[in-house]
């Protein structure tokens, strides 16, 4: 019994700029040396700003060097640089004493030494976009692609070198495609999508691809730089590097300036504003003001620095839901969220899953349905209005705002970082509110969602923890029950639908028996013990409570739970 | 860092010629030149030619205009001091003027309550967050501005205006707006707070009008300053509750728009919050006090508003919920003493 699904009217879309060389990103490594000089002139008045005596500087110059220490001996990567020991060792030797001396002596010491620490982090967080590699990639992954979904769907000889199906049939992407793509002419995008999966990176560098955009910059964890070949695609699609281990004030600041300067300079940017992949199954409540604070910065600087009578260049924020039936990491991600939120209350089983295992989703997911949609949302600018096709920012009767008053005191252009703090927090909270409005639910979210409410409701006295503990095999909702429940919380999201504060798949609609089986059959539909079953009587029953807690997670923050 | 260079001829506006908005504008006057929005044309006219307003003297520095668009297009920094319940039609016909580079801190003690058609106060069971707004969620609800802040504090007007020291607090996400309002407002008796609370400070001073009803209420029956002591301190309790409930800091209640405004408002008999608590204590129902004054109190409305928020949000709040039995049922201030007195909870402070 198939579910009947829209035709899917993705079309191919031409690219907005033809050529490669004239792409930002291209621009930007073309011109690489020169970029990474002003961003460490940059980084480095910035940090003599934050740290105006020698003293200072000097005590933050011997910190970093700790830390930066004690980091090689704890913990040190495959993809650090062999001569790493020796270059702190040296800078360390060359701090020594300095403090004694008096502050006249010192301070271009200091600097120098700043200098030379600065210039590293900068090297090494700077992107290497070649144009060739690029091209290579985007071919090997587009040809390869293909071959599996043919291979696999088509079931006649020769279907392998069919080019029947495309990615585009299994990826299905919705929402203001045409507005993104004018935007991305117009001015700079800032495409900021939720995090679930490490397949997120390369299934959003598809998108960008596949809507004709030139590639964005992104800044991917230096752990994946580890692994060769994850190297060498990240550096063709012009990622540049972000080390989680360091924290020290020079590498923020470094790294901060770089994505600012990038911008700045017109590159469209990536940013996964929720840090990292959403551990809890939830859509991101609490966003990372570091890098989102760099795109008020660039547009305050934009506004200062063009000269009078250019246009400003607009960076507009783009929110992005990526919608999954399945995450394949899903088990390890609700352990870790469940083992900090419960501490000792919670005892995780081990069940990890290896490389078979991802090879048997890779072909599962060419195989079976369970597709993916990412939502596009509506352009925003660095405060959170939104855009009009043009780029214009609009208030909600619908007027046009000029986006430089944002940064006016006295009828000019001021610089105040509280106040552009402010904005940015303003920004991430309009980010969260897009996000619930733009997810797209599916069949299997809301099987989730109901199936574990109910079990809830039904142990009402069992905190989380306690519910969790409960054996699986004696759990089972009868169907009727289950039924009506799941036409009661659909009809609300309809409801919710209707007032614009969410969306949902056209696979929603229908009968609503149909509906349940397509969520059933794909809700986490390729984990080894899988979430939701129907039993030989035809109740429901469940083999793994954790993970039918985190696809449950999916619809939290709706106040559907009131309908169960 | 921001703003050193503000010239200081440019005029600031004040949104509201009433009371309040007469005494700020006065204040201001004492720094700036200030241009003051009256509704009425006459009111206007007779500000600038006599030079007084509802009894105050106006500076020379303050001049009267009842063109909104004015106000918008010569003054930067703009103060709306309008009672709540036009507090938004003020706003949206104040918006289409507004830019992004206007800062306003508004000095409006109230909620905002907006319901679906066909629904009151007086039908819907509970009220939540998504209804009831403080006036800074107001201006940034209808107009461009974010850079928005507001004025709370003990502040009676007729101490004020008469040289009295006083305190403020401004509050405000920007520290700009702080900074500004301080330099604009503060003199020789007059010492202005900063606070980054908005929510908060807006929060304490609007549900202090609740206890200021009580505080009449006790003064109504006799008693002294023991229960004057007693309703402060579990007032003060009750306002924290029902402002965390509602989005507001602990803090914001211990400083001068909490703490300072509370213990004032308790021991002025001159407010209308306190007189209607008074009149009740004396065996006046609501009707017969709303038939004999001309000026709804904020604290009744404050109330019941309050009340149906308690209720969702399901916060303890006896003092509120007891009042609301007193001026809309039928329960009598005695029997609503006897039970706060009974009241089985007796925890002093369970919050910090």
């Amino acid at each position: 019994m198939e579910v009947v699904e829209k035709k899917n009217k993705n079309k191919k879309y031409k690219p907005i700029l033809e050529d490669i060389p004239d792409w930002p990103v291209y621009q930007l490594s073309k011109n690489r040396k020169e970029f990474i000089e002003s961003v460490a002139q940059k980084s480095i008045a910035q940090i003599k700003e934050l740290r105006p005596t020698t003293k200072q500087l000097l005590d933050e110059l011997q910190t970093t060097v700790y830390r930066e220490q004690q980091r090689m001996k704890r913990n040190r990567w495959r993809v650090d640089p062999v001569d790493e020991p020796r270059f702190w060792a040296s800078v360390k030797d060359e701090l020594v004493g300095l403090d004694a001396k008096p502050p006249e002596e010192a301070q271009p010491k200091a600097e120098e030494l700043l200098r030379r620490i600065v210039m590293r982090y900068a090297e090494e967080i700077a992107g290497n976009f070649k144009a060739s590699s690029y091209k290579v990639t985007r071919e090997v992954v587009k040809f390869w692609f293909a071959r599996l979904l043919n291979g696999a769907r088509v079931k006649k000889f020769g279907a392998f070198f069919r080019n029947r199906y495309t990615l585009r049939d299994k990826i299905h992407i919705v929402g203001k495609v045409k507005h993104l793509r004018n935007l991305a002419s117009k001015g700079t995008v800032i495409m900021v999508p939720t995090h679930f999966s490490n397949l997120d990176s390369i299934l959003i560098g598809w998108v960008i691809h596949s809507l004709g955009l030139p590639a964005f910059i992104y800044g991917a964890g230096l752990n994946l730089f580890n692994i060769k070949i994850f190297a060498y695609f990240m550096n063709s699609l012009g990622a540049y590097k972000v080390d989680r281990r360091k924290k020290n004030l020079p590498y923020l600041e470094t790294l901060k300036l770089y994505s600012t300067l990038a911008i700045q300079k017109g590159a469209h940017s990536l940013f996964f504003p929720g840090g990292t992949r959403s551990r809890s199954g939830m859509l991101e409540k609490q966003l990372k003001l570091g890098l989102l604070s760099s795109t008020v910065e660039a547009q305050r600087s934009l506004y200062m620095e063009t000269p009078p009578g250019e246009d400003v260049r607009k960076i507009f924020i783009v929110p992005v839901t990526l919608n999954y039936h399945f995450v394949l990491e899903a088990p390890d991600l609700i352990d870790d969220y469940l083992s900090v939120k419960g501490q000792e209350r919670y005892l995780p089983e081990q069940d990890k899953y290896g490389s078979w295992q991802l090879l048997q989703f890779l072909f599962k997911f060419f195989t079976k349905g369970s597709n993916i949609s990412v939502s596009i949302g509506r352009g925003l600018d660095i405060i959170g209005n939104y855009v009009d096709d043009n780029g214009n920012s609009l208030d909600a009767q619908g007027r046009v705002i000029d986006t430089r008053d944002y940064f006016v005191s006295d009828n000019q252009i001021t610089i105040d970082k509280q106040r552009e703090d402010e904005y940015t927090r303003m920004l991430s909270q309009k980010i969260v509110s897009e996000y619930h409005r733009i997810n797209r639910v599916f069949a299997s979210h809301l099987v989730a969602f109901v199936a574990f409410e109910m079990w809830q409701k039904m142990h009402a006295k069992l905190d989380l923890f306690g519910l969790l503990r409960l054996p699986e095999e004696d759990q089972v909702i009868r169907y009727e029950e289950f039924r009506e429940a799941c036409k009661r919380v659909r009809k609300q999201i309809y409801a919710l639908k209707a007032e614009g504060k969410v969306y949902h798949a056209t696979h929603l609609k229908g009968n609503i028996d149909l509906v349940i089986r397509h969520g059933l059959d794909n809700v986490g539909i390729f984990h080894l013990k899988r979430p939701l079953l129907l039993n030989k009587e035809g109740n429901v029953i469940t083999k793994d409570f954790n993970t039918l807690y985190y696809y449950h997670n999916r619809l939290v923050g709706y106040d559907l739970e009131k309908f169960i | 860092m921001t703003s050193k260079s503000l010239s200081d001829d440019k005029p600031v506006g004040v949104i509201g010629a009433g009371n309040f908005g007469s005494v700020v504008a006065n204040l201001l006057a004492q720094h700036r030149p200030v241009l003051l929005y009256a509704r009425d044309p006459q009111a206007v006219e007779h500000i600038n030619t006599h030079r007084e307003n509802r009894g105050h003297t106006m500076l020379a520095n303050v001049r009267a205009t009842s063109d909104l668009a004015e106000i918008a297009n010569t003054c930067d920094v703009i103060f709306p001091i309008v009672p709540s319940q036009h507090f938004r039609s003020v706003i949206r016909q104040l918006s289409p003027h507004l830019h992004p580079y206007h800062i306003l801190i508004h000095g409006t003690k109230g909620f905002d309550l907006t319901l679906p058609d066909g629904q009151s106060i007086e039908n819907t069971a509970k009220l939540n967050r998504s209804q009831v707004k403080t006036m800074s969620e107001v201006i940034m609800e209808e107009s461009v501005a974010v850079r928005v802040g507001c004025l709370a504090g003990p502040n009676l007007s007729k101490e004020l205006a008469a040289g009295h020291p006083a305190a403020t607090v401004i509050a405000s996400h920007f520290n700009e707006v702080i900074s500004l309002g301080k330099r604009m407002l503060r003199n020789d008796h007059f010492q202005v707070y900063g606070n980054n609370d908005t929510v908060g400070v807006e929060l304490a001073g609007v549900l202090k009008n609740i206890i200021a009803i009580a505080a009449g209420a006790l003064s109504g029956l006799g008693y002294g300053e023991n229960a004057k002591g007693l309703l402060i301190s579990r007032g003060m309790v009750e306002m924290i509750y029902l402002g965390r409930a509602l989005g507001g800091n602990t803090k914001a209640f211990l400083g001068v728009a909490g703490v300072g405004d509370l213990v004032t408002t308790c021991n002025s008999s001159l407010s209308r919050n306190f007189s209607i608590g008074s009149r009740l204590a004396k065996g006046e129902t609501l009707q017969e006090i709303l038939a004999t004054t001309d000026e709804v109190a904020e604290g009744i409305n404050t109330i019941r508003i309050v009340k149906k928020c308690a209720d969702y949000y399901k916060v303890r709040a006896p003092i509120t919920n007891t009042l609301y039995q007193v001026l809309f049922e039928d329960l009598t201030v005695h029997q609503a003493l006897r039970y706060l007195m009974r009241y089985p909870l007796n925890v002093d402070i369970d919050f910090i």
